[in-house]
């Protein structure tokens, strides 16, 4: 089955990290997706522009309201996202484990509701 | 109840767990595995009486179950997957013969455990789920409203089944650390029957033996596990002092005042050969501690009196592993009856910061009796009050009113 593993990391600490510390954590998720692909579970992943540039859309009543901004101020934002394909949770959670961004922020790992 | 009752009653009770655990580790789902069986006791129940109890009633439950699984996964039209499982769980009941199934209620326990599941809810899902108590059975025991019970292991069940946790015993790396959850579950199912040591509320007793069942099973499919062993060593130690914990009329006994003629000799001979095997594996943990200073209390059977420095040096080991202030009180305790009131006084004197002990009654009962035994008998009445304050059990707070009274 599928799992999204939805990675949160403060924006504001992503911004004020030093250069040095920027390419390190790039190349530590070069080489875990890498190792994703090679052990087969990868599905998709990418990296999400800052909720700086976020619009938020609701419909009450069939009228569209168009917020610029995020769904929610919190301290730490959705900054990516892996689609893993993974037997069980505990093979999930042995992924997100390893995932650079765990180690700074939080991963929430959350299975997909196949329709 | 007819003799027929008799024996679904009992077949029942001793394969529900392991009958719902083979269902759930082929589906993943225990409310899907629940249900499914509650039909096919239901079944039997209206059929034995008729037709007689079938040969094997086991297989006889697991193939009506399997049925009913069948018939709830075609209204639900479930996935191919779902009924490959269903074909390897026909498969598993044909080879099944008179005298077993495999047992996979570990591997459920190791999912009620679950880092993934609550910790609150660990305990009370291991109940329903391998013993097969009701939701008001086990939010009684745990001091919760019914409703609020079923619906933690309800949310819990969707979370087994959705999130795909999965039924098999943890890789070796993680075994010691994923047995700790399911042996801290146990010992809380434990811990919510023995707060209430009357036992006069009949349901909340029941609570020890049920974990002391489950405890059991762990040793029996995990016997060189040497914490498993330390845990039903201290849960058979505490049990053996059951009914010496109070008097014929229900005033509360401390244990340095029981008569250890009231003490359950085969438990307390259970708990020590138990206590024994675990040492001799060599890997030392905080279960087998406590139990070793159960053992260390009930050498007052032979010598009239605890092993008092020994238990002060397991505390200080106890200390160490878990940093838990109700152990230092414990320790203090067992420093005075060693080394003095005044020595264990300067002991509780260094706690006197930590803001948990503000509202912990073992920490003021344990302070006025050592400030009492210095002749502090001011600073001691103050401290029993507080304790008297703090204590939600009737008899505990008479017996701190006769200290209290005792003082003047």
């Amino acid at each position: 089955m599928q799992y999204m593993l939805l990675i949160y990391r403060s924006e504001a600490a992503i911004e004020a990290a030093s250069k040095a510390d920027t390419g390190q954590m790039m190349a530590a998720y070069g080489a875990y997706s890498e190792a994703m692909v090679k052990a087969g579970v990868m599905v998709s992943g990418n990296r999400l522009h800052p909720t700086s540039t976020a619009t938020t859309v609701r419909s009450p009543a069939g009228k569209a309201q168009v917020l610029d901004g995020p769904y929610a101020e919190t301290k730490e934002q959705l900054g990516g996202y892996f689609l893993i394909e993974a037997p069980d949770l505990d093979t999930a959670l042995s992924w997100a484990e390893r995932c650079p961004g765990a180690a700074l922020g939080a991963i929430e790992v959350r299975p997909i509701w196949v329709m | 109840m007819s003799e027929t009752n008799h024996i679904a009653e009992a077949v029942a009770r001793a394969s529900y767990g392991k009958l719902l655990a083979l269902i759930a580790a082929r589906t993943g789902d225990v409310a899907g595995a629940e249900d499914a069986l509650s039909e096919a006791f239901a079944a039997a129940l209206a059929g034995w009486p008729a037709q007689g109890v079938p040969e094997n009633p086991r297989a006889w439950l697991l193939t009506v179950a399997r049925r009913k699984l069948i018939d709830a996964a075609r209204r639900n039209r479930t996935t191919h997957e779902a009924s490959a499982h269903l074909q390897l769980l026909a498969e598993e009941i044909a080879e099944a013969t008179a005298d077993d199934v495999p047992d996979q209620r570990l591997a459920l326990m190791f999912v009620c455990a679950h880092r993934a599941i609550h910790e609150a809810v660990r305990a009370p899902l291991m109940l329903q789920t391998v013993l097969g108590l009701d939701a008001a059975t086990i939010a009684s025991a745990f001091l919760t409203a019914p409703a609020t019970m079923g619906q933690r292991l309800a949310r819990a069940k969707a979370r087994i089944r959705l999130a795909a946790i999965p039924f098999r015993l943890p890789e070796h790396a993680d075994l010691h650390e994923r047995l700790q959850a399911v042996l801290d579950a146990i010992y809380a199912a434990f811990s919510s029957g023995w707060t209430e040591p009357g036992g006069t509320e009949f349901r909340r007793r029941g609570l020890t033996q049920e974990a002391i069942w489950l405890c059991r099973l762990v040793v029996s499919l995990l016997p060189d596990e040497p914490e498993a062993l330390g845990l039903l060593a201290l849960m058979l130690y505490a049990e053996s002092r059951r009914a010496a914990r109070r008097t014929a009329d229900g005033d509360y006994v401390p244990l340095d005042e029981q008569n250890p003629a009231g003490w359950d000799e085969n438990l307390i001979e259970q708990a020590e050969t138990l206590l024994l095997r675990a040492s001799a594996i060599g890997v030392v943990g905080r279960f087998q501690l406590e139990a070793a200073v159960q053992s260390a209390h009930v050498v007052r059977r032979r010598t009239g009196r605890s092993d008092w420095p020994a238990i002060v040096r397991l505390y200080d080991v106890l200390e160490t592993v878990t940093g838990s202030p109700v152990v230092a009180i414990n320790r203090a305790v067992a420093l005075a009856e060693a080394m003095g009131a005044i020595v264990g006084l300067a002991q509780l004197d260094l706690l006197a910061d930590d803001p948990r002990l503000a509202d912990y009654q073992p920490y003021w009962a344990a302070r006025a009796g050592l400030l009492a035994r210095t002749g502090a008998a001011d600073l001691a009445g103050a401290a029993y009050r507080r304790a008297i304050g703090l204590e939600a059990d009737p008899a505990v707070r008479r017996f701190l009113q006769g200290r209290l009274a005792a003082l003047r």
